[in-house]
């Protein structure tokens, strides 16, 4: 039925309609904006009412070199997706997989902290409010980020198999739109846990 | 555009056997059958949800009555709340949304047709996940059975100490499944209409019904997602021990309110901004009349659509608020009604002057009118906070929010009913039979809900099992339940014709109705490539202009 689907007649001017992907792709990030909202705002109104300790100020250290890390591989995304727009496929997979490495950086550097908190502090979702919001706002992005290294990681092996071309440099950039987003995130929870809510 | 179609090898038309049929529909992808399966769906809700509203009003139809025990009364109004919202209301939105909006626009299919499908299977899985908690909600330790912790399921009655075995666990799985369902479509709405559109049709030059459903497609993005982030907070409470809701480790049962209500609040909208759609498309055909005041319509939509994001707490008055905000929520919650009084008139404006012909979708759509402006008067009363004080949580609430659903939203639902069967099934319903379902819901609809009120006033609570002799309660009690009868007579009248025309109606034509909008140029019901050439478009009325090639719409736009 294909071939049915273009009867534009000629003299008409060109009809440009915005692409699908990057629409639900806006309606995705829109639909996690709300739901993180909640959680940071539940983050906030819970701030100093644990009944008992530890308190954050006690037992927070601010993961510097994991945010540098996660911020910057938002930058080598958007540098991959260049060089696949320009056709370049091999800059694109070093690129993609940088991107990769930094993600795993950061999710490990989380589950380190996290190990920290749990057997040298004490602190557990149980323990008290602190702990309920800590790591359900924490682990809500977290979740996020491994949904993203999920997706990232499939592309990378699409791009050593040699699957990728540059025709499919709008999907990755979609793509790429989501890790964005996953940065933006962190950007939040970076700022209400470890800076103000200490 | 319109006589044009292809010959294509259809499989579907053939003779095929019953398996293969249902196969069909299980992995089918397309709009239409996707819209067919969500509104037969949400017709076996409307069903269960009807049933269990009959046994709660049997069980307050006289005082001390025992039809039901406490506990099961419970149950029946947390199912009854949450069928009617999530899996029926939901869904017939969502259905006719499904099937209208591509061949409206002038499309082919939806823009992500396989997530379309996920989405409706999703949603089913909800609602037969939360019928199956009353088999499976007994848990391990015997207790409890289907939820009965009301549809707005405030803590602490939520928590592990307080609602044993699993039964809670269902309610929040259940809505946490079809919620994700509901952002799906959400997203395929809006992705639908803005990258889908036929050439010509620009913004502006959409049916209304396309501007109402992108609205509802963003709301559910925005207001879905809180109650999903609402409902992992509670599942992190009962299953790994977190206090968000635990007000003895310091949490506060006051926050889940919020969350819940800053969900529960705009989703009225979302049910009744496609329910403005469907009254501002068959307002202007049977009024024989373009609608009055497009842009004016599109902005109080969109002002709808953000106003309804501030007025959860109008919810929450008798809880105790500062000052501030008891001022802030009264006066958002009333400048909502300003929006919504421009589109009654533009309504009545569109009749005013018209040669209205009262078939039965216009009969429902004029009743929709009188009693949506009721329902938004109990509104205005309640939405100030003295007024709230003395009457929240009481039936003259619960009679005010059915006016809105029922009068409101129900009522312009049925009369998209009558008005789309012919292009679904192509046959034409019977209007004897439509009329005959009209009269018996509006006076059983009218019985029930306006003699609600009056207890309310004097002093029923909502959710009581059952009542003391000698308060004046008594007579409104057994007037509301002898108007559920009409109701189920109405509804069984609707169903029976619905059946009866599928196989017996005559034949409909393509444009029986003599419509302006572009799903009426395709056959009926439509090819599954819905249009053989994709149409191109000049003005809102493309079809006007085809009829009236000597003064088309475009001339004046």
């Amino acid at each position: 039925m294909n071939a049915f689907s273009m009867t534009v007649s000629e003299h008409q001017p060109q009809w440009r309609l915005p692409a699908r992907g990057p629409v639900a792709m806006y309606c995705l990030i829109a639909a996690e904006a709300g739901m993180f909202t909640i959680f940071v705002v539940a983050y906030i109104f819970y701030l100093g009412k644990s009944a008992t300790g530890p308190q954050p100020g006690a037992v927070l250290r601010a993961p510097i070199f994991l945010t540098i890390c996660l911020l910057s591989s938002s930058l080598t995304v958007h540098i991959a997706v260049k060089f696949l727009r320009s056709g370049n496929v091999r800059r694109f997979a070093w690129w993609w997989g940088g991107t990769v490495g930094l993600g795993g950086i950061f999710l490990a550097g989380t589950a380190r902290e996290w190990r920290h908190l749990i057997y040298q502090e004490g602190l557990t979702i149980q323990t008290n409010l602190f702990g309920t919001t800590y790591y359900s706002l924490v682990g809500l992005h977290a979740f996020h980020v491994v949904m993203g290294l999920a997706a990232l990681t499939l592309v990378l092996a699409f791009a050593i198999r040699g699957d990728i071309r540059q025709e499919h440099s709008e999907r990755t950039e979609v793509l790429s739109m989501y890790w964005h987003f996953v940065d933006a995130v962190w950007v939040v929870v970076f700022t209400v846990v470890y800076i103000v809510g200490r | 555009m319109s006589t044009a179609s292809i010959t294509v090898s259809n499989p579907s038309s053939d003779r095929r056997p019953l398996v293969e049929t249902l196969h069909q529909w299980v992995t089918t992808v397309d709009h239409k059958r996707l819209g067919i399966l969500y509104i037969l769906y949400a017709l076996l809700f409307l069903i269960f949800g009807g049933i269990e509203a009959t046994i709660m009003r049997i069980q307050l139809i006289r005082p001390h009555n025992n039809f039901v025990s406490p506990e099961v009364f419970n149950r029946m109004f947390t199912m009854h709340g949450t069928t009617m919202i999530f899996f029926v209301a939901m869904p017939l939105v969502f259905g006719f949304a499904n099937y209208l909006l591509p061949l409206m626009i002038g499309a082919r299919d939806m823009a992500f047709p396989r997530l379309n499908a996920f989405s409706f299977w999703l949603s089913a899985f909800g609602g037969f996940l939360l019928y199956f908690s009353f088999l499976g909600g007994n848990g391990l330790y015997g207790a409890g059975n289907a939820p009965d912790v009301g549809w707005f399921a405030y803590a602490p009655l939520t928590s592990q100490t307080f609602s044993l075995g699993h039964s809670t666990d269902f309610w929040v799985l259940a809505l946490l499944v079809s919620g994700i369902g509901s952002m799906g479509t959400g997203a395929n709405i809006i992705a639908t209409v803005l990258c889908m559109r036929c050439p010509g049709m620009t913004l502006g030059k959409m049916p209304l019904f396309a501007w109402l459903n992108i609205t509802m497609g963003g709301m559910v993005l925005l207001v879905i997602s809180p109650l999903t982030a609402a409902q992992l907070m509670l599942l992190v409470d009962r299953y790994l021990g977190g206090h968000f809701f635990d007000a003895q480790a310091g949490g506060s049962a006051v926050l889940w309110m919020h969350f819940f209500w800053i969900f529960g609040h705009p989703e009225v909208y979302v049910l009744a901004i496609p329910a403005f759609s469907f009254v501002s498309e068959i307002v202007p055909v049977f009024s024989r009349k373009a609608i009055f005041g497009y842009p004016v319509m599109v902005a109080a939509t969109v002002a709808i659509g953000f106003i309804s994001m501030s007025v959860w707490a109008h919810h929450m008055f008798t809880v105790g608020m500062t000052a501030a905000g008891n001022i802030f929520f009264v006066f958002s919650t009333m400048a909502i009604a300003v929006p919504t009084g421009i589109k009654i008139f533009n309504w009545l404006a569109t009749m005013w002057g018209g040669k209205i012909q009262f078939k039965t979708p216009m009969l429902f759509c004029t009743a929709f009118l009188f009693q949506f402006l009721i329902a938004g008067l109990t509104g205005i009363m309640l939405s100030a906070a003295p007024f709230d004080w003395q009457l929240s949580g009481s039936y003259f609430v619960v009679a005010h929010f059915h006016y809105v659903i029922v009068g409101g939203i129900l009522f312009s639902i049925f009369g998209a009913f009558y008005y789309w069967f012919p292009k679904m099934s192509g046959r034409m319903y019977n209007e004897s039979l439509g009329k005959l379902h009209f009269w018996l819901f509006a006076i059983g609809f009218h019985l029930t809900f306006d003699f609600m009120h009056i207890p309310g006033l004097l002093g029923m609570p909502r959710r009581i099992y059952t009542y003391e002799p000698g308060r004046g309660w008594d007579i409104y009690n057994l007037i509301v339940t002898i108007g559920v009868a009409f109701q189920a007579a109405g509804t069984l009248v609707f169903i029976g014709n619905l059946l009866w025309s599928k196989w017996r109606g005559r034949a409909a034509g393509s444009d029986p109705w003599d419509a302006w909008t572009l799903e009426w140029s395709t056959a009926s019901p439509p090819p599954s490539y819905n249009f053989a050439v994709v149409p191109e478009v000049k003005s809102r009325r493309p079809l006007w202009d085809l009829k009236h090639p000597e003064d088309p719409d475009w001339h004046y736009e």
